[in-house]
């Protein structure tokens, strides 16, 4: 089944879904970035809260004027509006009062969704509301969904990572650096804006496939798993997308494949499985490497700091450090140095010395800048310059002015 | 004095006694963010009733020295006593006046009860404040210039008023041994003079004072002591001792005049 | 409205809105002042597979081990957050979001999977709880709360809220000052010796005991919104803490009853005629409490820093 799922033979419906999908999680991906590197990634958790009162409100006047409750793009309308108006509060509270963004995310989110679950109440007490079904938002749910609703997500999939492709440019200039956007004529108000404006349409495309509680985690987890892999900002965006579609694309494809599978966990746990496979292994930020990194790190701090303390006498008080030098075979068990340990500490001793020379010289500037207590300075500089700080060693200690 | 300052860089091994005595004796400390080193393997020997400047250029880690000496930064290596004891036993004895920048001035409390908070040792958790508790803490405000203040919000403050309030919180502690980061930054002309005259009073008294400090130029006149740092150690002793051509240039680099190097070296 | 139509039927949900509403406002005053106000978001969604898990291990909805399972749950994502902090260097609340959709995704998931029919355990009630079913059936009338029979028919939700509320009156009171002195300045409390770190911790188990207790009335949504918005209110009312928490208390409490009696009277008072979703109201109200706050309280303005 799910390898008829992940080939696209589930049948139109399940097809446009997975497309819908992936392209829905490309979008997602890429408009998440930009939030996440302006530090904004919750703000789309009170985005997609939001979107409930709406939802309610749509249905009750569609019923009203006498049209299908249910009617996907009327809801959808609906949710964008009342989400934007949560968005205008999150500003107005940060804004206008002394309240911190956190607080005011946190107010918006819980106020609209309790105030969309009222709503909610009020139309199973009517007559339409009986099957409205309208639950199915809050998780995403792709079973028994109408082909026009599948065409209305896999279009709305392809136009938002239109206006995404099209706007990515000015995103990330803002993104990485707002000042100097600003500072080269750039409209930044405007573009978070924009921002924001996608963020939206994500939320609102996604809610018949991933659901409004979920609809986050497309717009967060991709952007912080492409992070482990790259360095380089501009690059975030593109793995991002490519993390996002792939989630959406074998979470659509998995949840197709057997009953009980909601769709929308199932995306969000696909990605999630991308970020942890990302946080534990990845080569520059894994935890793995890190930790390995970091306890290499510390011993070769140890043992440094140990090589000076024996090579100016001083008594060695950490016994982490007593057990490398002996290991080393660079001390007794009495914290004597060896043979080998005098002579290793000695050069250590002269790295310090000459460092301290390079720093109060200013033709060598950038490169006492890179001091880290570890690096000997014969790695940095030329034979010429060493012997040029040897001779500084020597002599003009004693010319005091 | 260049021989002593070679001495101590050359690490005579300091005697045990001089530990045991001083107020606040650091060994081996290296502390780094990611894999570069912010300070690396500092030693340092506070003398008891010194008034010790830590100076360096900026990025030199001297918040950092002092944040790691008291366990807010947790260092890569080293160890620290207070009093020739363990850190954690002489709590009672340290006094620590943080930057100012680093809290949240629009907390909702007032000047009082900041000053109060020195008081935590003593109150412990449920003990009612008292009017012998809040005559010591007014007392304290009184002796920063503060004490009309007292039942201000603490956001209405200006930057002054603020470090002063931080220094009565401090004095109000009763401690031993006085840790200042950066307590003139941002400060106006007259609150700078009310603290260095507070910090003076209390060296009169036998106490122990260590302040971060960032300007070459007052360390002579405020300060009786200095620890030179720039990552590693570069000198220590009286501000004549640690001030030389050589010691200025090392942490300086190339920031320093060689006018404001001779003025500061000869001045000490 | 007479005591005997009252006190079975709307007494309790009262009563227990009020203590869930106090119960999270107290530790939300808190959170708000540390930043920290989506901590509240974090743990609110994680109850729900906290409490999946507890059911699948136990096979029964017994209340002891669901509390249990949401407080470790609270616990494994508040790490969890903090360990994607420190060693993948990503800010606070993107690491909150990744580990919160997740957990509440497996939550959904196991729910979805494992056989609930025959238990009260539900996704749609664990999002938006139910506080009118936690009625009072012994008792007749006001005399019913000296009947020991009636008595111990109370909803068991309702003494078990009064003890999480009295748990969490007990921490605030007895950690108030470390609350205080390390929420304002960190540094300062580790140099005084307290361990900050665990006190944090401490602070955000208590507000997942609490969220797990008030989760069963108004589900896990609303939830935040006892957390936060009382608390935030109330710091545009006053520049002193211990006014700040009072405040708190006031508002969770009027938007626990105006909520409740909006929601079960308001569409009879409009012409409808079934009442509305009483832990969505509530939130309503106290969203409108602070939109008031925000407009009009005195402290509404921070310092121009």
């Amino acid at each position: 089944m799910l390898f008829e799922a992940l080939t696209l033979q589930l049948g139109y419906n399940a097809t446009l879904v997975a497309i819908g999908a992936m392209l829905l999680g490309i979008s997602a991906g890429a408009t998440g970035t930009f939030l996440f590197l302006r530090k904004r990634a919750l703000v789309s958790d009170a985005i997609s809260h939001a979107t409930l009162p709406g939802i309610g409100l749509a249905f009750i006047v569609m019923v009203w004027l006498g049209m299908d409750g249910r009617s996907l793009p009327g809801l959808l309308i609906g949710s964008a509006l009342s989400a934007w108006i949560g968005l205008l509060c999150v500003q107005w509270l940060t804004g206008g009062t002394r309240l911190s963004e956190d607080s005011a995310i946190g107010a918006v989110l819980s106020v609209f969704f309790g105030a969309g679950i009222v709503l909610l109440t009020v139309i199973q007490g009517m007559s339409a509301g009986r099957q409205a079904g309208l639950d199915s938002l809050l998780l995403g749910s792709t079973a028994g969904m109408l082909f026009s609703d599948a065409v209305l997500i896999a279009g709305g999939g392809a136009l938002v990572l239109m206006l995404t492709l099209l706007l990515r440019r000015p995103m990330s200039l803002v993104a990485f650096d707002s000042d100097f956007a600003a500072a080269s004529g750039l409209n930044v108000q405007r573009i978070d804006l924009a921002t924001m404006g996608l963020v939206l349409a994500v939320t609102v495309v996604g809610l018949k496939i991933v659901g409004l509680i979920l609809i986050v985690a497309l717009l967060i987890i991709p952007p912080v798993t492409a992070r482990f892999w790259t360095e380089r900002t501009e690059h975030v965006w593109l793995i991002a997308g490519a993390l996002g579609g792939a989630s959406g694309y074998i979470g659509a494809a998995i949840s197709a494949s057997a009953p009980a599978l909601p769709t929308g966990p199932i995306i969000v746990l696909v990605a999630f499985a991308f970020f942890a496979v990302s946080l534990l292994f990845s080569p520059a930020r894994g935890v793995l490497s890190s930790v390995l990194r970091h306890r290499q790190y510390q011993r070769r701090v140890h043992l440094r700091q140990g090589l000076l303390a024996l090579a100016q006498g001083q008594p060695i008080y950490e016994g982490y450090t007593l057990r490398l030098l002996q290991r080393e075979g660079l001390a007794r068990p009495d914290g004597v140095a060896t043979g080998d340990g005098q002579a290793r500490a000695a050069k250590a001793l002269l790295d310090e010395k000459r460092w301290e020379i390079l720093r109060g010289l200013q033709a060598h500037e950038a490169t006492a800048a890179r001091y880290d207590g570890l690096t000997g300075l014969e790695t940095i500089l030329t034979e010429d310059q060493l012997r040029d700080l040897d001779t500084r060693i020597a002599a003009p200690r004693e010319i005091a002015p | 004095m260049t021989a002593l300052n070679l001495a101590t860089q050359n690490g005579l091994r300091p005697e045990a006694a001089e530990i045991a005595t001083s107020p606040l004796a650091i060994r081996g400390l290296t502390v780094s963010y990611g894999e570069k080193p912010a300070i690396f393997s500092v030693d340092m020997t506070i003398r008891p009733g010194s008034m010790t400047a830590i100076i360096g250029p900026n990025g030199a880690g001297k918040s950092t020295l002092l944040k790691a000496a008291l366990g807010i930064i947790r260092p890569l290596s080293g160890q620290t006593t207070v009093f020739g004891r363990p850190l954690d036993t002489q709590r009672a004895r340290i006094a620590y006046v943080p930057q100012r920048a680093s809290v949240d001035w629009d907390f909702p409390t007032t000047v009082l009860d900041v000053v109060l908070m020195g008081l935590y040792r003593e109150l412990g958790l449920l003990r009612l404040v008292r009017s012998s508790h809040r005559k010591t803490a007014i007392d304290a405000l009184q002796r920063v210039g503060m004490a009309d203040f007292a039942d201000r919000q603490i956001g209405q403050l200006s930057g002054g008023q603020q470090q002063r309030v931080f220094l009565a919180r401090a004095l109000a502690q009763g401690a031993d041994l006085y840790l200042l980061d950066e307590p003139f930054a941002g400060v106006d002309a007259a609150t700078e003079k009310a603290i260095i005259a507070v910090l003076k009073s209390l060296k009169a008294v036998g106490k122990t004072v260590v302040a971060v400090h960032h300007d070459l130029a007052t360390v002579e006149q405020y300060f009786d002591h200095a620890f030179l740092i720039n990552v590693r150690p570069v000198a220590e002793g009286t501000v004549a001792e640690a001030f030389t051509a050589e010691s200025l240039q090392a942490a300086y680099g190339g920031r320093l005049a060689t006018a404001q190097i001779d003025r500061l070296s000869q001045a000490g | 409205m007479s005591g005997a139509e009252f006190v079975p039927l709307s007494l309790t949900p009262i009563l227990i809105g009020i203590f869930a509403a106090i119960a999270c406002a107290l530790p939300g005053n808190f959170l708000v002042l540390r930043r920290q106000a989506l901590i509240g978001d974090a743990i609110s969604h994680v109850v729900l597979p906290g409490i999946v898990v507890a059911f699948l291990l136990t096979g029964a909805v017994t209340a002891w081990p669901m509390m249990l399972g949401a407080a470790g749950a609270a616990l494994i994502s508040v790490v969890l957050i903090e360990a994607i902090r420190r060693l993948g260097r990503i800010e606070t609340g993107a690491a909150m979001g990744v580990v919160f959709t997740a957990m509440f995704a497996a939550g959904v998931l196991l729910l979805e999977r494992s056989d609930t029919s025959s238990v009260h355990l539900d996704v749609e009630h664990a999002l938006m709880g139910n506080l009118e079913s936690l009625i009072w059936l012994e008792a007749t009338g006001w005399r019913s709360l000296l009947d020991p029979q009636a008595l111990a028919g109370l909803p068991p939700e309702l003494p078990r809220l009064a003890l999480v509320l009295a748990l969490v009156i007990a921490f605030t009171w007895v950690f108030w000052r470390p609350l205080k002195i390390s929420t304002f300045d960190e540094g300062f409390a580790q140099v005084l010796g307290m361990r900050t770190d665990l006190l944090g911790i401490a602070l955000v188990m208590i507000a997942a005991i609490a969220a797990v207790a008030a989760f069963d009335a108004v589900g896990s949504i609303i939830v935040i919104a006892m957390f936060i918005c009382p608390p935030a209110a109330a710091r545009l009312m006053t520049d002193d803490l211990a006014r700040q928490v009072g405040w708190s208390v006031v508002f969770a409490t009027l938007s626990a009853i105006l909520g409740y009696v909006f929601a079960g009277y308001g569409p009879l008072w409009l012409g409808g005629s079934d009442s509305v979703s009483a832990a969505g109201m509530i939130a309503t109200v106290s969203g409108l409490i602070l939109a008031l706050a925000a407009l009009f309280g005195p402290r509404r303005r921070g310092m121009m820093a």
